[in-house]
Parts: structure tokens; sequence; C-alpha cells
């Protein structure tokens, strides 16, 4: 076995950006989020993601604008640092090392050149349970890495929850809700007093406090309770004449509270996913925005008061304007209690498709680290009510070329028949979505325990194989068009019922080549034919059945792989039909790379999960590693890289090609990443440090390079210069124009005389130029006009020429020297293809 | 404990009425309470909320508002008097007519030289206080509208007045309206009706706290007549308000049957400015809150579900104590229900008729716990009316059952029953020392009827077929001008005891005619009284729910009686809430106690041995699971029985069979008006 230090397990893409409360910064412009390992800066506007803050080594606990420079931001990690960072720029300050697991961050404009950590108590066996409140003071020093020991312990035995400890009026005092009791810690008088709560009330209320939150300019101090209650206390610099009132909306426990910055209002939010907004000091009003989606986790208030945030269970943020409209939503991926699909990758957009909100499929882009959509697979209305069983989607194939999506939605109810659905959804070009295809009711009787599309690309016919316990395999065809509904085009319908032995099918694969399907039944793997349904062979290892069955790739294509429940690896050789080899190991999941011939098998040992990396043919596994994660993994996919990863390392070429992404038991996706590809990702942040003082922002990046280019221009004074160096990156700029958010841009009117330039060719191209933009325009137009009626087929294919690269301009102008149709040829494409650009857009 | 056959009484259609106004006394730490049938109490809140002195009401006199004046008492009503009562002989003392029309308010001066009431014209009107009656000096200048709430000022220069729609603010020198402070309407339909200042509130920094029937407590500033703050508090009526002594908390009454607290209180930890601020909200009553008191530690409440509750404020009082236990006082703390013991007849009281009952009659056996089937059922034998307006005070049933004895504010009235074809006759001649009966009672041979008198003397008066004659007055020695509220005479004859207000036991020799002698007098008010018929010692239960046997042989306490006072009762025992109203003895054994309180009944067996403090006192269930051997040595004296709720009345048939009245709060409960609607959480 070999040990690979350069192969780390990482969050990457797909991380909750509800785990800590978000933060607006003053300007209201940016939002940050601690996401995994990373602070995500997003801009409020147009929800895009800005920067991506790297440098924490594990999750990040805390995010907090420094109050003495609003421009700045900490964060703090489990990794035991608090870092400081310039969020505009997305740089690194400084790193300030604690040297415990810091838990969440605190800091008070009263109280400078300290932060406030939780972390947990020292000494203590019970470590994990109690937690103090720690005074930072950060050492002023210039280095990059600073040594933060000077810590003094304010609070003990509070809880870790972040909004449970909130700073009071002028960070006179911290006050600090756990269990069932609240502290607050009077930092002039350094005395402490303690009020607490019966556990529950006579009419079977908790009253465990769930979230604190102070007034800004008066000593009020609202908690939030499990029972929904929110208790306003005042007086509580009294041991006993402390006083409170009692708000109550909330069904169930208040997950958040926040005072607005001027103290008028008490924002509040809990599983009703409703934000509330109670008058301070006149409680009977308040406004209620409802329907948010998902449960409220977090609220959070920019600080001038004209936005609120609020993230929810969902792993969304919503950004609220003045508590009346939604004007924006940052969605993440979105991650149930469980996943009923396997993880997919999504062959067109190379998006990785898995359950989502209820009832529908989500597709979500790795590399942007993006909701790109949601699909509603059940469409049905989703009654948010505990209890109710509600349609699931609980299978889901993509067909090779992504032209085909296969979905299983089912409801079990207690006492009725299980209700099933098999539904196909074609890809449509035009709205660049699946659109339902077929629906079949009832397509097995029992529950649908696999399903697979056929791989083969270049067959006419698709083919989908479902197996259920029923005992019966289907195979599902697309119907060649009937003559009777001709209008309604192809539908799926059932070709093929296998069964053996009545034996119940656990498993299905087809072969690389779509020639053979395994289907497993209990022990058995049967192989047939799918082009005559002939049972071709039957393979069997007893004696437990068959969990996982694969067919090797490429090279490999003649194995098949399969794991048993008595912990047994089996490889057989399809050409000799017999075992060629097996292992003993207790495979939780074993999954093929479709790229290469490498599979991956995931064992579950003693709570963990180790990996490990093979191709069939060979008996030496590429690449392993133990204890991946803890618990087990029963669910990953293999995502392909966009570009190939050229790492010459043996151990980590497995990762070339493709991208091996996982679910761990707490729903966390988690990634392998090489070290060259970190330092990759690590060098193009680095480089925005180096650059002086500049904000790093696209439109720097844009002008920067122009500035750059056309200093290397106009350096070897030459004459050509002038007319050939502003087109290439001119269209270059445009494009990055295009597809920058216009937010980030400068106005339009300093980008203008820049756009003008770019258009300015050279004195005498540009007539020609620009009637020939006049005729292409015109020709757009008949287009559009014509599109609806095919009558003329004889200019249709010259307007297509003209729109498709200008190849009918090259022939209308044969008197031109080479030299000059070669310029001229090359000056249009550049030309048409920004405008077509434009155009589009 | 003892197998008993129990007659279940269920049939005590007993309904209190409604809570109209209160008064507290933070002097003398009296609570006066009114009721929507004109009936007056005085709790005592030095005393374990004892409820010492019950003025019975009168048919058509509804009683708005109740003021304290030092000692006295006074009270106005819709019938446009103002009456002072004579708290020592339990009736109205004087009656004075107003001429205003309706009197919604009453109200004095700090000084208590001066009266108030503001009536149905719109004229607020000053009578002096005298020593003996209050005299009408002037009118403050009349307004349009009623004045249905008034405050004074504590300086006594000011008078705020609530009226419909608007405050208005007088000098009470000149009588001149000085400021009109209009008052908000509330929204939607209630905009066309008129607002009601239910209560008003003047304090000290001249701030007025308004509570309307729209809903709102309002802060107003006294000086220059501005609002200052609403509060919404509910989207009902706000019907009273009570401000605490030292004017920190204020508490306002809601048609919601809430209690909405505010306190003033520094928005900031360090600065002096302070504000009035919403804090607590109690929620102890299904109905309108409409009379409400704050005294120093708790705050006490009243309205229409008829119950009077004392809710500690936790921040006065030290936490899990007796003291912060809130209680709720729902029946009266004396005997409504007599029982002829020898005849098996039930007579109930109501305030304007009394019912007499025969109870059922069973000859099945059956296991403990078994409902027997009831051979005879109840029935009703006679139902008296009262006559004239005046509620009954006090009623008596002979134990024989042939006299019934009942005494109204001005009259007692006697009459003889038979039964073998129901006839009652009233008689006619009753001497003329008998006018005042609080307390009637009959000797065991039914022979004499004594009724309690003026200044705790007691009248005697015989009974035969033909006639009732006056026989002596006896009178206590002490010259105590408190009246009597327990009154009891032993099986033979020989002795009657006598209990007053000012804790002093009587026991007078009735074969001489004279005091016997006077139990020593206990701090606290004895709430139930018997003679022991075989050794003659006398319990006595206290409100601080002690107890003591008196020997009336050596005229000292018993030996059992100071065993119990060094062990100490249990303190169990002593956290109970309700008052012991009445003790009896069992025939059978006489080492039996048997005593009762709302909640419970008791059988103190003298020959056990005392609970200790670290023993179970409510042990019967762990008992009944025990083997026979074992009773014995983890039983002790006090065999408590709760197996009925809210218990009116437990008496000891001859027959060994035991009456136990009972009076469901649920019955009370459903026999009230709907209350206002309140939207409910998924309903």
């Amino acid at each position: 076995m070999v040990e690979h230090g350069d192969i780390r397990v990482v969050h990457r893409g797909g991380s909750k950006i509800n785990f800590r409360k978000p933060v607006i910064t003053n300007d209201s412009r940016f939002l940050l989020c601690a996401s995994g390992e990373s602070v995500k800066v997003f801009s409020t506007s147009t929800e895009e993601c800005i920067h991506d803050l790297r440098g924490h080594t594990d999750l990040v606990t805390g995010v907090l604008i420094k109050p003495s420079n609003h421009l700045q931001a900490f964060s703090c990690s489990a990794d035991g640092t608090v870092r400081l960072w310039d969020f505009t720029d997305g740089i690194l300050i400084k790193t300030y090392v604690i040297g415990y697991p810091i838990f969440s961050i605190h800091a008070s404009p009263h109280h400078e050149g300290v932060i406030f950590v939780v972390t947990p108590m020292q000494g203590d066996k019970r470590s994990g349970e109690l937690f103090q409140l720690v005074a930072v003071h950060l050492p002023q020093s210039g280095d990059q890495l600073v040594e933060a020991r000077e810590l003094s312990a304010v609070l003990t035995g509070i809880s870790s929850n972040p909004a449970a400890t909130v700073f009071g009026r002028g960070g006179e005092y911290i006050a600090s809700a756990n269990g069932l009791q609240l502290e607050v810690y009077f930092f002039k008088k350094q005395k402490a007093y303690r009020f607490s709560l019966k556990e529950d009330n006579k009419k079977g209320g908790k009253n465990t406090f769930t979230c604190v939150a102070c007034h800004p300019n008066d000593d009020c101090i609202a908690t939030g309770h499990e029972d929904g209650k929110i208790r306003l206390w005042r007086n509580f610099n009294h041991k006993k004449e402390y006083t409170y009132s009692t708000l109550h909306w909330h069904h169930s426990a208040v997950s958040s509270l926040s005072f607005t910055p001027e103290g008028t209002n008490l924002l509040s939010g809990g599983i009703e996913s409703v934000l509330v907004q109670w008058r301070y000091n006149q409680e009977n009003q308040r406004d209620f925005l409802p329907r948010l989606g998902a449960a409220i986790t977090h609220i959070a208030v920019s600080p001038d008061g004209a936005l609120y945030c609020t993230s929810h269970s969902d792993n969304k943020i919503t950004i609220i304007q003045s508590c009346v409209k939604v004007s924006a939503v940052i969605q993440g991926l979105v991650k149930g209690e469980s996943v009923g699909t396997d993880l997919m990758i999504d062959p067109r957009s190379k998006s990785l498709v898995l359950n989502g909100k209820p009832g529908h499929l989500q597709f979500y882009s790795l590399q942007r680290d993006k909701l790109l959509y949601n699909l509603d697979i059940v469409q049905q209305e989703y009654i948010h009510e505990s209890g109710l069983q509600q349609f699931e989607v609980v299978k889901a194939a993509f067909d090779a070329s992504g032209n085909w999506l296969a979905t299983v939605e089912e409801r079990k109810q207690k006492g009725a028949e299980l209700e099933l659905n098999l539904k196909l959804w074609a890809f449509d070009e035009q709205t660049q979505s699946f659109v339902l295809n077929t629906t079949i009711s009832a397509p097995h009787e029992a529950q649908i325990t696999g399903m697979c599309f056929s791989h083969a690309t270049d067959s006419q016919t698709t083919m989908l194989v479902s197996t259920s316990k029923d005992g019966h395999f289907k195979a599902w065809q697309l119907a060649a068009q009937s003559q009777t509904d001709a209008d309604e085009g192809p539908s799926w319908s059932c070709d093929f019922v296998g069964a053996y032995h009545g034996l119940v099918p656990e498993c299905c694969s087809f072969s690389a080549d779509g020639s053979l399907l395994a289907v497993s039944f209990q022990e058995v793997v049967t192989v047939w034919s799918p082009a005559s349904w002939e049972l071709l062979t039957t393979l069997s290892q007893p004696p437990k059945a068959i969990r996982n069955l694969c067919f090797g790739r490429l090279s490999c294509s003649k194995y098949l792989l399969g794991t048993t429940d008595s912990n047994l690896l089996c490889c057989w050789n399809l050409l000799t039909c017999s075992l060629e080899w097996s292992t003993s190991m207790d495979v939780s999941l074993l999954l093929a790379d479709p790229l290469s011939e490498n599979m991956a098998a995931f064992c579950c040992q003693a709570g963990c999960t180790d990996l490990f990396v093979f191709k069939p043919s060979e008996p030496r596994p590429l690449f392993s590693q133990k204890a991946v994660c803890s618990g087990m993994v029963t669910r990953a996919v293999f995502a392909p890289r966009e570009e190939m990863l050229e790492s010459c390392e043996e151990s980590s070429q497995w990762l070339n090609r493709s991208q091996l992404y996982f679910l761990t038991q707490y729903m966390d996706l988690m990634t392998f990443t090489t070290k060259t590809e970190e330092e990759r990702l690590m060098a193009s942040s680095k480089q925005l440090v180096i650059d002086d003082s500049v904000a790093m922002t696209p439109f720097y990046l844009l002008l920067g390079k122009h500035r750059q280019q056309q200093q290397g221009g106009d350096d070897p004074q030459s004459g050509v210069s002038a007319e050939r160096t502003p087109l290439p990156q001119g269209s270059v700029a445009i494009k990055e124009l295009l597809q920058t958010p216009a937010h980030v841009l400068p106005s339009t009117s300093f980008l203008c005389s820049m756009f003008v330039q770019s258009l300015l060719i050279s004195v005498t191209d540009s007539r020609e130029e620009s009637k020939h933009a006049e005729e292409e325009m015109e020709s757009e137009k008949e287009e559009e006009d014509s599109e609806e009626e095919i009558e003329s087929s004889r200019t249709r294919p010259e307007q297509q020429a003209a729109v498709g690269g200008g190849e009918a301009a090259e022939s209308a102008a044969p008197a031109m020297t080479k030299a000059q149709v070669r310029e001229l040829r090359r000056v249009k494409k550049l030309d048409h293809s920004w405008l077509a650009g434009l155009l589009d857009s | 404990m003892g197998e008993f056959k129990v007659h279940r009484v269920r049939f005590f259609d007993y309904m209190p009425s409604a809570i109209r106004a209160m008064a507290f006394n933070s002097h003398t730490e009296r609570l006066a309470l009114v009721r929507a049938d004109g009936a007056l109490e005085i709790f005592n809140f030095a005393d374990h909320y004892f409820q010492e002195k019950v003025i019975p009401g009168q048919d058509g006199r509804a009683v708005e508002a109740l003021c304290w004046v030092g000692q006295r008492l006074f009270s106005a009503g819709l019938n446009g008097e103002i009456t002072e009562y004579d708290l020592e002989n339990l009736r109205p003392r004087y009656t004075v007519e107003a001429y205003g029309g309706p009197i919604w308010t009453i109200g004095s001066n700090k000084q208590g030289t001066l009266l108030m009431v503001g009536c149905e014209d719109g004229t607020v009107k000053m009578f002096e206080i005298l020593k003996e009656r209050i005299q009408f000096q002037r009118n403050l200048e009349r307004q349009k509208g009623r004045i249905v709430s008034l405050s004074w000022h504590p300086s006594g220069t000011l008078i705020a007045a609530g009226m419909m729609d608007m405050i208005r603010i007088f000098n009470a020198e000149t009588g001149h309206a000085t400021h009109r402070m209009l008052v908000e309407r509330g929204v939607g339909a209630s905009k066309s009706r008129e607002v009601v200042v239910w209560s008003v509130a003047f304090l000290s920094d001249y701030t007025i706290i308004s509570g309307d029937s729209a809903g709102k407590v309002q802060i107003w500033d006294g000086l220059t007549g501005t609002l200052v703050r609403t509060h919404l508090v509910t989207k009902w009526d706000v019907l009273c308000l009570s401000v605490s002594q030292d004017e920190s908390s204020l508490i306002a009454g809601t048609s919601e049957g809430t209690v909405v607290q505010f306190q003033f209180i520094s928005s900031t930890v360090d600065q002096q400015e302070e504000e009035w601020v919403r804090t607590r909200t109690f929620k102890n009553h299904s109905h309108d809150v409409r009379a409400l008191a704050h005294t120093e530690t708790a705050v006490v409440s009243g309205g229409m579900d008829t119950q009077l509750v004392v809710r500690p404020l936790l921040d006065k009082v030290e936490k899990n104590t007796q003291e912060s236990a809130m209680r709720k006082i729902a029946l009266p703390h004396r005997s409504l229900v007599c029982c002829a013991k020898k005849a098996g007849l039930l007579l109930f009281q109501f305030p304007d008729h009394l019912e007499v009952w025969r109870v059922g009659e069973s000859d099945g056996h059956g296991k403990p716990g078994d409902s027997l089937p009831v051979k005879r059922k109840p029935e009703k034998l006679i139902q008296l009316k009262g006559k004239g307006g005046d509620h009954i005070y006090s009623s008596a049933l002979s134990p024989c059952g042939e006299w019934l004895a009942y005494s109204t504010v001005s009259s007692v009235r006697l009459y003889r029953l038979q039964y073998n074809n129901i006839s009652i006759t009233k008689v006619s001649k009753l001497p003329k020392d008998l006018c005042l009966g609080h307390q009637l009672c009959f000797s065991s041979d039914s022979t004499k009827l004594f009724a309690s008198s003026r200044h705790s003397s007691v009248i005697v008066v015989a009974l035969n077929q033909l006639e009732c004659k006056y026989l002596h007055t006896l009178k206590p020695k002490s010259g105590s001008r408190q009246p009597v509220h327990l009154l009891c005479t032993s099986e033979d004859g020989k002795w009657l005891a006598t209990a007053n207000t000012d804790c002093e036991i009587h026991v007078y020799d009735l074969h001489k005619r004279k005091l016997h002698c006077t139990v020593p007098i206990y701090s606290s008010c004895p709430t139930a009284i018997a003679i022991h018929p075989t050794t003659s010692h006398l319990v006595v239960v206290h409100a601080d729910q002690q107890i003591f046997e008196y020997s009336l042989v050596q005229k000292e306490y018993t030996e059992w009686s100071r065993k119990l006072q060094k062990q100490g009762l249990h303190s169990l025992w002593l956290e109970r809430d309700t008052p012991v109203t009445h003790v009896t003895f069992s025939l059978k054994n006489p080492a039996h106690i048997i005593l009762h309180d709302m909640f419970m009944f008791c059988i103190i067996d003298q020959s056990l041995p005392l609970p200790e403090s670290k023993t179970l006192l409510y042990n019967q269930m762990t008992l009944r699971s025990l083997p026979e051997q074992e009773r014995i040595r983890h039983s002790h004296a006090f065999k408590i029985c709760k197996n009925f709720k809210h218990v009116m009345c437990v008496s000891l048939l001859e027959d060994h069979s035991l009456v136990v009245v009972e009076r469901p709060l649920l019955d009370m409960m459903s026999q009230l008006p709907a209350p206002v609607r309140q939207k409910k959480f998924a309903t």
C-alpha cells in the first residue's frame, strides 16, 4: 500500500454557505460568508461570487468586518488561526495564530486591538461540550504571520453557537446564553449576572435559549427560545430586579434574532421561513415577509440598515431590501437529509446532478460553484408538513450523450400501495433544458432498485434498463414514430421483460460498447445480450448477494467487477467467463471513471472510509488512502475535468482526466486535490498580491492588459501597429467587457471611448467595413422576417453564409490582391465575431 | 384511615358573582373587594389572604367603585349613592345620594379629607369626610359626557378625569378644567364608537397614565397635557390600572383576561432617565379583568371569572418560597353548607335563596373506591326565597332538621319545617333582641338558637313547639368590637365557642350562662373551631394552618397540642393555600378529627405518631400498596384524602356516612358567559 502525501481531501465547491451568519459590508455592496474552507465575497446586487478568500486549512467558523477598518475582515477557522483580509481585493493581510480551534469570533469597536474568540475549554475532559470566550490581544506587528498568545478568558462554559453570544450597547457588556441560562458580563465592573429560566413551563413550552441579540442604543437584550418565544430583558444589571417581556409569534424555535442598526426594529426568523420585523417598544406592530422558501438560520443586517440578509437551511442566502422585497438570492448546493439519486454528471453541462429541493433535481456547476438550475421532476406542490409522505425522486440516470434523462419518483404512504412513476426527459436544444417526454406510471410493481442507460453512443436507439424488487427487469426503448400520433413525437415503451428464477434483481450495468448487459440476481450475475435478449452466461460467487456491479472501461472492458455483501470484490473476465481475481474487502461503493480504466472503491472499515483506485487489469492499486472521512461513503462520482491536468506523478495520475467527488455521512461534498493543483490555485490568488497597489478587478485586468500591450506595441515604433494592434485585443476587451458583471465595470462613458476606438480599424477599410455591417444588418432583418415562411431555398444559404463568417463577402470581391483579401478576411472575421456577440447578447 | 360510605354531593349549584371593584389598604393590608351582586368581602393579606368579613349584597345595588379612607371604606354605584360600610357590624352604615345620576368612580385625596365621585351627568362632586358622615362640598366645572374615572394628584392640587374620548385635568382648588387631552379612537370599525377612558392614574411626577376601550395604555404629561407614549396592549378594552406605591410599576387589566405590567426603568444601565416600558404579561383569567390592586409584592386581580388571583412579583419576593406561590381564591372561606346530622339533610345557602336537600340512599356494598348504586335519589325538599332585596348573610339548620334560620343585614328569620307532607311555617313572633345575626347556630338537641350580635355578643333564644323566647345575651369581657365569624356548640349542650376577627376565641358555659374562658390569642385568625363531643376539647384551626387543641375543663392546651406545637407541623401541610373551613369528629373513634379545605379532607388520628419533617405527608397511596404489618409502621397522624376537589363541606352523618359537597371549578366556569373572542394559534 502506498500513502500519498500530496493528495488531500478538501471541500471544493458545494460547501455550506449557511453555516455561519453572513456579513454585509459597510457600503452594502458585498456580502461575506464562510463557505467550507474559504470565505466567499458575493456582490449583493448581482449575486456573483467576486472573491474566494482561500487560506484556511479547516472549516471557516466566522467572518467579521474589522471594527476599526471597514475594508478589512477577520475570519476564524477551526485550524486555529484568525486571518485578516482585504476583501475588496481578496488579499490576505495577516494571519494570527491562536493555536486552538476557534468556533466563533466577536469584536466590538469599543475594544481596540482585541478580538474575542470562542475556543474549547482547556484541561477539561468534556472539552467537546464546554467552550470559553477568550479575549485575544492582537499584537502590532508588520509580519504576515503573527502569533497571538496573549489570551485571557472572559466567560467560561458558554455555548459554541455564535448566535448565542453578542456584544451589548457600546461594547460595555457581553451577553451569552447557554442552555437555560443567560449571562451578562459587564467589562467595566468586571461583574457577571446570571439569569436562569425553568426548563419548561406548565404549558409545555421549552425555555432553552437559542439566540441572543442586543439593542444598539438601549440596554435591552432580546433572546430567542426553543418554544418560539422572544424575551426582551431589561434592568439586567440587578440580580433580582431584572425584568423581561415576552413576544410570541413563532410556533417553534427562534433560530436568529437581529436588531436593526438604529434599534428601531427587531428581526426574527425560524423554521416558518417567515422574516418577522417587530417594532421596538411597539411590539404589537409587526411586519412579515413570508414564503422565503426554507427555514431561516441566520439574519444579518447591513450597517446602514438598508439591506437584510437571511440564510436558509437549504443553503441559500436571500438579500432583502428594507424588509419588503427580495432583491437577490444566492443559492448554494441544496443538501437534504440524504441523496436518493446517485451523484451524476450531466454530460452536456458537466454539472453535478442530485436531489435538490423536494421533488427537484438540481444541476450544480462544480467549476463555477454555482447552482445552474433546478428541474422540477415531481411537478406537484410541496406541502410543508411533518409526517406527510410526498413524492420523492429516488433514481435518475442520464444517457451517454445527455439527450435523455430518466427519473423515478415514488411515494409510500402508510397502508397505501407504493406509487411509482418513471419519467423520461428529452433535452430540448431551444430552451436548453429537459422537457418531459414520457411518463410511465407504475413501471414496476415494486420499488425500482437500479436503472441505467445503454452507453453506446453510436447506436441509433437508446435503451434504458430498470430492475425492480418485483423480480423483473425491464428494458425500455424509444418507440419508432407511429402513424397515429405523428405530431406527438416518439415516446418510450417497454421492449423486454426479463427475469431469472424468480430472484430479485439488484444492480444492472451496460458494458462500455452497449453490447452486454449485466444484471445481478442476488448472488448470481446474469449477462444478457441487449440485441437479442439472450441470456449469455451466468457468473456467480456465493454465498452473499451482489452489492455493486461495474464494467471495466477502455482497455479493461473485458472485465466485469462486482462486490458482494460478504466483503468480496470480484473481477470476472468476460472472454473466459471465469473469475479473474477476487479480494476480500468491504466495498461500500464501486465506480468506474468514464474517461479511463480506473475504478474507485470506497471501503468502510471501523467507522472510517478508505479509498482504493485501481485498474481491473493490474494487481496493484494506483492509489489508496486510509481514513478519507469518517462514516460510510455511499455516493460518489467522477467528474471530468475541463482541462486535463498534467501530473507526472504516478499516484496522482488518476486525477488527471477527472476528479472524484464524494458525499460524506454528513452530506459534505468532498473531493481529492493534488499538490500541483493547489499550487496552481494558490498561484492565481498570489498573483494578485504581488501586483502593486491597484486592485485586481476584472476592470483592471481589462485595462491593465490593454495598457501593457499598447506599450508593447508602441515600443518598436512600427507604423503598422496603429491599425493592427487595437483590433485583436479590442475584441478581447469587448469579450471581457461583456462577460464581466456590470457592477464591477466603470461607467459606460469611460468605456465608450475605448469601445469606439476598437471600432476604428483604419481610414481605408472602415467605410467598406461599415457598409458591410449595414448589409449584414439588413440581411439579418430579412432573415428574421422570413423565418416563418420557408419559401426561397435559393437565398437562404447565402444569408446563412453571411451570418456565419463572411465567406460570401470574400467571393464578392475577386478583384483584390491575395494579400488584401487575406487582410480583409481577417479583419472581417474578427469584427463579425464581436458584432455577432453584441447582437446575441 | 377507615372506610366511609360517602355521599358525593355535586348538586350545590353555587355560583359566586363576578368581581367588580377592588381597593387595597396598604396600612392595614386589607383588600376590599366588591362583587357584581353588591357583596363586599374583606381579605386580610397579612394573614394568609384570609377572607375575614363578608357583607352580603342587595338586589339592584351595583357597586362600581370602592375607596379606602384610612380605616373607612366607601363605595359608589350606578344607583347614584355613596355608601359607607360599618365593618364592625357588617352592614352599610349610611347611604348618601349624590344627585348626579349613576356614579362611575370614587376617589379620595391623599390626606383623607375629601371624597370625589364622577357622575354620569358630567360632574365631579366633592364630599367632605366628617367623623361620622360625609357632606357635599361642591361641584367641579361640569363637563359634557360622563366622568368614568378619576385620579387625584398626590399633592391634591390637580385631578385627572377620564371621560368619553378625552381626559380632563381639573384644578382642585378652582374647580376649573385646565387641560383637555383627546384620546384617539380605535381603528377600523370601532372608529365610529366613542372611546371610554376606563381608568386614569395621576403620578406624583405629573405623569398621567390612562387605559381606554381602544386597548391602549397611554402615558401623558399632565403639566402640558401632551401625549408621551402609546402602548397598544390589546385589541379589546383596558379596563383597569393600578400603580404600585413607589410608582415604579404599573399594571393594566384587559378584556382578554391578561394583566400587563409596565415598569419605570432606565433604558440604559448608567443613565438616570427612566421611561415606562412594557414588561411582563400575566394571563390568569379567562374573562375580563375588572379590578386590580398592586400591592408591594404582588399583583392582585379579579374579574368576570369570579376568582381572585394573587400573583407575587418574583423580583420582589424570595424565589421558591410559600410567598412566591400564586394563589387563586375561588371559593369563600366560610361554610355555605349546613348539615343536619341526625336528619341527613343539607342546607345550601345562596345569596338570595336557601335550599334544603335530603341526601340519597344506597344499600349496596362494595370495595373501597366503588361507586354504589343509588336507591333513593337526593331530592330538593324546600327552596326558600329570601324576603326583601337583602341577600342572606348566614343560615343554619337544626340537627333534627325541624328548624331553619337565616339572617340578612337587617333581620333574622326562623322557620319551622315539617317533612311528612312538606310544609314550612315562619315563626312570626321573634324576640326583639334577635335582629342581627352574623352567625347562626342551633344547639345539638335543637332547643336553642344562638345568634351572634354586635360587639361579639351572642343572643340565646329558646325554641319549643309554640314559641321562641329570648333567654339571655352572652358577652365577652374583652370588649372587642369585631364581629363573630365562627360559632359552635358542644354535643352535650354545655359549651358554646365563638371566634371573632380579632382572633379571640371565647367559650361560654351554657349551664351557668356566663363566659367560661378565653383561649389564648394566637396571631392568626381562626378559620374553623369545634368542640369534641366526649372529651370537651376545643379544636381550633387557624389561617396559617396551625392546629390547636384546648381543654375546656383544664383551661389549657392539651398534651397532644403541645406535642404538635413542639414538633411543628409538616412543611407540606403549612404550604397548603386554602384554609380549613370545617372541623368535625368521628363518633365511632374519639381520637379522630375530621377537617377539610378546598382540595382535600384529612382525618387526624391523635393516637398515631405525628409526621416527621422528612416523612411523606400524603402517604395514603403508598400505604395502600404496603402489606398490613408495614402499614402501621409507616402510618402517621395525618391521613389525607385528595380524592375530592373543590370541597365546600365535609360532614359526618349519624349513620357514620360522610357527606362531601363538591363544587367543581369547571362547572362554575361553564356557567360563565363567553369570553371575548381571541385568535388562538392553530385554530
